[in-house]
């Protein structure tokens, strides 16, 4: 047990390492994987020697970065997507998973090792890394690609297959009996004891019970706890779920990743999918940075140096056996040269739950205790080198494939990308809305208010429940990539605090702001924003025009007077608007606003000279010609 | 007429003046002959003050009458803005004119204006160099092209210097034309259009 002050220590050293390597890294332009694996050596016990046995748990704890990453994998994955890649899932990843595992087979075989070695190894090697090829690929802005879709797959398939390989490898301990011993020793679910059939019936049931949980408690859940507005009840709940899961699928001796996956997948359409997105985002972020440190600083440098030469050759074994495998493979499945050598760089290092696999067999007596050690080093480093290879396939190797026909499928699968964001669906941002939809323009709406959203989704309307004065969420939301953004929010402080961040995060987005009053819009102009709409100015201008109109003045010269009107009082409100800001020291709100109405008052008396033109019948024109154009 | 109040109205007219406020003349005019019997008065301005004309509405109301007249002031030669959108609009190819285009033909068109300068001014020695018909082309042409009959324009001139009794007689003018032109087609009895 480590005492608190250790606790404390070890987060200062692992925080201290990311925070000083990964800017250098990124800055290098290795990329945030990179940094922190280099971090991890660094600050591991073949270098400086700050962290020592530990690493392990933490690496253990670190895992839980996985499976976050796989519950946001499964958000973004709406499952008419998932459905859409069914084909490159079983096919590809499956074919990928066998083929690659016979191979490795087969040259344990030629190697004479064992053959349940051969086999256990080959299964084991097969697997990549879904840590840091996700990490990578969206990091390099790739994942949306054909190879970044196809590299998603078959990792999925690889993730979902580490059940069934944990499930065969006692079968290959070599007497029945230490299968069972080994395998009481390491189990603890709540399934040990039962029939086969009874245990596979009560995975199904779990699986089953995730999907119509997700769907039918879930969602209600999270509406009401959205209704306190309270953001870090949001966050803990958050958590809880993906906590919850990963609990359930242990005791069930399933998959925790793919428990979440499936939960995550669940949600992909529910109004809470952004926020779910940005509340687990900086938690997956710094648990995964802990799992590359801990990666880094887990290899063996000593039993590396021992026989350097060997080593070498058995990472550079690993990663073009797994290369050639992948490359065959992507050519049966019709990818384009520059797709395929992307998918293939980006899968061909040995993955994270070999470390969880290789204990596990050596545990079992199935993989001697020598060459477990070995293969986890080997793997270890394949993972190391995985960003350095994919900047030698970045500077390379792409560029010069890059010409070649890629033009027999279709590479992006961009997502949902909307040009304009609504922020606040309310009563105002409603209309807004409404008339963009009727005129083919999309927009993403996004509301704090867990009726309303779920009202309009009821309807078919798809608003996202999130507060959008947070960039992350916007991010999420599209921001980066839309052209404007409406804020119909109903609160003053809220919009102006999103104009910074707007302004700080997303420069590209012109914003139209909905003010309530006067001194709003006084606040938003001098705030930077030229689109700038008083909330009731437009429905009372048209109430004057209405009532002039019923007195009996012509349509047309009512239309025209408010017109004149709105222009003028524009132009007052951006010169007040400057007054204002050189002047802050107003003290008394009241006194303001009556001083403010004085002004405006003041300079009506100059509207009603400009706002009868006299052009159609103008009295010098009479004075001159005794009319000349008209009358 | 004893039957005139039942047979269909005869004369749509399109008026289109945007500060009728301010002008003495066309209101009198427009007293004179809004009520007539076989006449519907049509307000461009009063009914689309933000110009956005209804086009079906407006050519039902062109197919239901017989004759169609434009009253407005002689702004630069040519209509206020909202009856020369009303022509851009309306007058749609396929139904005004080209092919399947006949909802307007055999019907008539006649200009009922105002100008403020005086009649000398629209002869060749005159501010206008031109003749009010000659000036008047462009709605003569698009009513050709229709397949309309353009009669010869009532014209009230002079109307800045023009005394409020002069403008009762011209509304009075005015009046009869359009009593005559209702009559012509009541009593016709190959009634054209639809």
């Amino acid at each position: 047990m480590m005492n608190q002050d250790s606790l404390f220590f070890q987060a200062f050293i692992y925080l201290l390492a990311a925070v000083v390597s990964v800017p250098l890294a990124k800055r290098l332009g290795l990329g945030s994987v990179l940094g922190y694996l280099l971090a991890g050596m660094l600050i591991g016990p073949f270098a400086l020697g700050l962290v020592g046995e530990e690493g392990q748990d933490v690496m253990h704890f670190a895992e839980f970065g996985v499976v976050m990453m796989l519950f946001l994998v499964g958000l973004e994955l709406e499952p008419s997507r998932l459905w859409r890649l069914r084909a490159p899932i079983l096919g590809l990843g499956g074919l990928q998973v066998v083929v690659t595992s016979l191979v490795f087979g087969a040259i344990g075989l030629a190697v004479g090792v064992e053959i349940k070695v051969a086999i256990a190894a080959g299964m084991i090697l097969s697997l990549s890394s879904t840590a840091i090829v996700l990490q990578t690929l969206q990091e390099k802005n790739l994942a949306r690609t054909a190879a970044g879709q196809s590299s998603f797959s078959v990792l999925l398939f690889q993730d979902i297959a580490v059940i069934p390989m944990l499930a065969l490898m006692p079968l290959l301990g070599s007497t029945v009996a230490l299968g069972k011993t080994a395998k009481g020793a390491h189990s603890t679910t709540w399934l040990d004891g039962l029939p086969t059939w009874l245990s596979a019936l009560a995975v199904l049931g779990a699986l089953g019970g995730l999907i119509v949980g997700g769907r039918f408690l879930v969602r209600p859940a999270f509406r009401w706890i959205a209704k306190t507005r309270l953001r870090e009840i949001f966050t803990a709940a958050a958590l809880l779920l993906v906590i919850a899961i990963t609990l359930l699928m242990t005791k069930l001796g399933l998959s925790p990743a793919l428990g979440t996956f499936v939960a995550g997948v669940v949600l992909a359409t529910s109004e809470y999918k952004h926020e779910l997105e940005s509340e687990i985002e900086p938690f997956k972020g710094i648990l995964l940075g802990l799992f590359f440190i801990a990666v880094g600083a887990s290899i063996d440098f000593a039993l590396i140096l021992r026989s350097p030469a060997l080593m070498a050759a058995l990472v550079l074994g690993l990663l073009v056996t797994k290369f050639a495998v992948l490359s065959i493979l992507a050519r049966i499945f019709r990818m384009s040269i520059d797709q395929n050598f992307l998918f293939s760089f980006a899968l061909a290092q040995g993955g994270e739950f070999a470390f969880v696999l290789f204990s596990f067999t050596t545990e079992h007596a199935i993989i001697p205790a020598e060459i477990g050690a070995t293969l986890v080093a080997v793997v270890a480093i394949s993972m190391a080198l995985t960003p350095l290879v994919m900047i030698l396939h970045e500077k390379f190797v792409q560029p010069r494939v890059q010409n070649f026909g890629s033009n027999d499928r279709p590479e992006d699968t961009i997502d949902e990308a909307n040009p304009v964001i609504i922020a606040g669906y309310g009563r105002f941002g409603q209309i807004v809305a409404r008339l963009l939809t009727a005129n083919g323009v999309q927009a993403t709406m996004l509301d704090v208010d867990s009726d309303q959203v779920d009202l309009v989704r009821r309807f078919g309307g798809r608003v996202y429940y999130g507060d959008a004065t947070r960039h992350d969420l916007l991010h999420a939301a599209g921001a980066h990539s839309a052209k404007l953004i409406v804020l119909a929010l109903d609160d003053p402080p809220k919009t102006l605090e999103l104009v910074h961040t707007i302004a700080k995060h997303f420069p590209n987005l012109k914003i139209l702001a909905r003010a309530r009053g006067r001194t709003d819009a006084y606040d938003l102009v001098n705030a930077g924003v030229t689109h700038v709409y008083r909330e009731t100015f437009d429905t009372s201008l048209r109430v004057g025009a209405e009532s002039l109109r019923l007195l009996g003045f012509p349509a047309y010269q009512a239309t025209r007077a408010a017109r004149a009107f709105r222009r003028h009082d524009e132009h007052v409100l951006r010169d007040l608007a400057s007054v204002r800001r050189d002047e802050p020291n107003y003290v008394n709100i009241v006194r303001q606003r009556t001083s403010q109405l004085e002004e405006v008052l003041k300079i009506e008396s100059g509207y009603l000279e400009t706002a009868n033109e006299g052009s159609w019948d103008s009295d010098t024109l009479v004075k001159e010609f005794g009319g000349a154009t008209g009358d | 007429m004893p039957d005139s109040v039942a047979k269909p109205p005869a004369i749509l007219i399109l008026f289109a003046h945007p500060a009728q406020e301010s002008s003495r003349i066309n209101r009198e005019l427009v007293r004179a002959v809004r009520d007539l019997a076989g006449v519907t008065f049509n307000d461009l301005y009063e009914a689309y003050p933000e110009f956005d004309i209804d086009v079906k509405r407006e050519q039902k109301l062109a197919e239901q009458h017989q004759i169609i007249v434009f009253q407005h002031p002689f702004y630069w030669y040519s209509t206020p803005a909202l009856l020369k959108q009303w022509q851009d609009l309306v007058l749609e190819h396929g139904w005004a004119y080209g092919k399947g285009g006949a909802a307007l033909k055999g019907k008539t068109l006649l200009s009922a204006i105002t100008t403020g300068g005086r009649a000398e001014g629209y002869q060749p020695d005159g501010m206008h160099k031109r003749s009010l018909l000659e000036l008047l082309a462009p709605i003569a042409q698009t009513a050709e092209l229709c397949g309309m009959n353009y009669l010869n324009p009532f014209a009230v001139h002079g109307t800045h210097s023009m005394s409020r009794e002069q403008a009762r007689a011209k509304a009075l003018e005015y009046r009869s034309l359009l009593e005559a032109l209702r009559d012509g087609v009541n009593n016709s009895s190959s009634l054209g259009g639809s």
